[in-house]
């Protein structure tokens, strides 16, 4: 890891080592953000979820946000039936990153129905920062998608378990520090962006202020959610037109992409 | 099946349903500029929100953990070095992690 593997001008790499790169920040994200299931399944279990309910949904709802959310439901003694419908839109967000890397990392027929269950917060990041840390191409994020998915998915769900049956006892994952790489990584991969992009430094700057302003009023993880209304309110601008915020073309040809892109 | 086996499914099924919606939404949805901007930039402020949230976040209040900002101080410090990915993290981590250590935070 002491090599200079992110800088961001690097021409001419050997071929396969942007995929590695970006194998390798994935698969390290992905295990250092993983362990904070400890978390969760202490969390769940203490709520009043069994270790098997758990499981269950880390194992196939894998969104962090929305599991904390329905423990914290069952939790509070409170109605299931809101208890679920807050988790579900929380995970609305993770649709929304889905538009966005359907056209990036071009996944079709069951491969896709496998990669859909890999769109986190974290995997999203890793994929979109590729291009940002000089890493352009459907090959780099790709790879650092997949390596995020798989190293996070095994982290995530093996400390669940084990914070289901009583490790979380053994020590917090804050103690480690744990609990800020999710929040270095995604300020690490956004950076490149904020610092070449004006429209991006205002939807960012609009999405962190909304957030905050919304967190006393909302359950939490519903204010991130709510911080879409920036990128929805750029994207309707009539003055910000030609933002350079298009990163990726999509595949399809459909057309804005390429143009966009080439205004870099 | 008790009450809470089935938010339990529901949740998972409908969390794993909205994934796969948004990586399958046809393109041409996505075709028109506005909606091709939106769909860029909503990575843009959910992860910022996110950043601004688990910096200053506990639950439902606004509150200063000493050791996560100095974590993520240490993070933009390694940044504006140029550091790579990796370094940053364990800057950040390494930080939070030693302040807790010596009792700071």
């Amino acid at each position: 890891m002491t090599e200079t593997s992110a800088e961001p001008v690097r021409p001419a790499a050997a071929p396969g080592e942007p995929v590695r790169r970006a194998a390798r920040d994935g698969i390290a994200l992905g295990l250092a953000v993983g362990t904070s299931g400890l978390a969760f399944g202490a969390a769940a279990v203490a709520s009043g979820l069994s270790p098997a309910q758990a499981c269950v949904l880390s194992l196939v709802a894998y969104t962090g946000a929305s599991q904390f959310a329905l423990a914290a439901a069952v939790a509070g003694g409170g109605n299931l039936i809101a208890g679920t419908a807050s988790a579900v839109l929380l995970g609305s967000r993770n649709g929304l990153y889905g538009l966005r890397l359907a056209s990036l990392l071009g996944f079709r027929g069951r491969s896709r129905l496998l990669a859909a269950q890999g769109i986190t917060d974290e995997s999203t990041a890793v994929a979109l920062g590729q291009q940002a840390l000089g890493r352009p191409g459907r090959a780099a994020a790709r790879a650092g998608f997949l390596a995020t998915f798989g190293s996070l998915y095994l982290t995530w769900n093996a400390a669940t378990l084990a914070g289901a049956l009583g490790a979380g006892r053994l020590g917090s994952p804050s103690s480690f520090g744990l609990d800020v790489v999710g929040p270095a990584a995604f300020l690490a991969l956004l950076w490149p962006r904020l610092r070449d992009g004006r429209t991006e430094r205002m939807v960012a700057l609009a999405g962190a202020a909304i957030a905050l302003v919304a967190t006393p009023f909302f359950p939490p993880g519903l204010p991130v959610v709510l911080a879409a209304a920036a990128a929805l309110g750029a994207a309707l601008l009539p003055a910000a037109g030609a933002g350079p915020a298009s990163a990726a073309g999509s595949p399809d040809g459909a057309p804005g992409g390429a143009a966009q892109r080439s205004r870099r | 099946m008790s009450a809470t086996w089935i938010a339990v499914l529901v949740t998972a099924v409908c969390c794993y349903a909205l994934k796969l919606a948004g990586l399958t939404v046809p393109p041409r949805w996505l075709a028109h500029p506005r909606a091709q901007r939106f769909a860029t930039l909503v990575p843009v402020a959910l992860l910022a929100a996110l950043i601004a949230v688990q910096a200053v976040g506990r639950g439902q209040s606004l509150a200063i953990d000493p050791a996560r900002l100095a974590g993520l101080g240490a993070a933009a410090a390694a940044l504006l070095l140029r550091a790579p990915f990796l370094v940053v993290i364990v800057a950040a981590a390494g930080t939070a992690a030693g302040l807790h250590a010596l009792g700071l935070a």
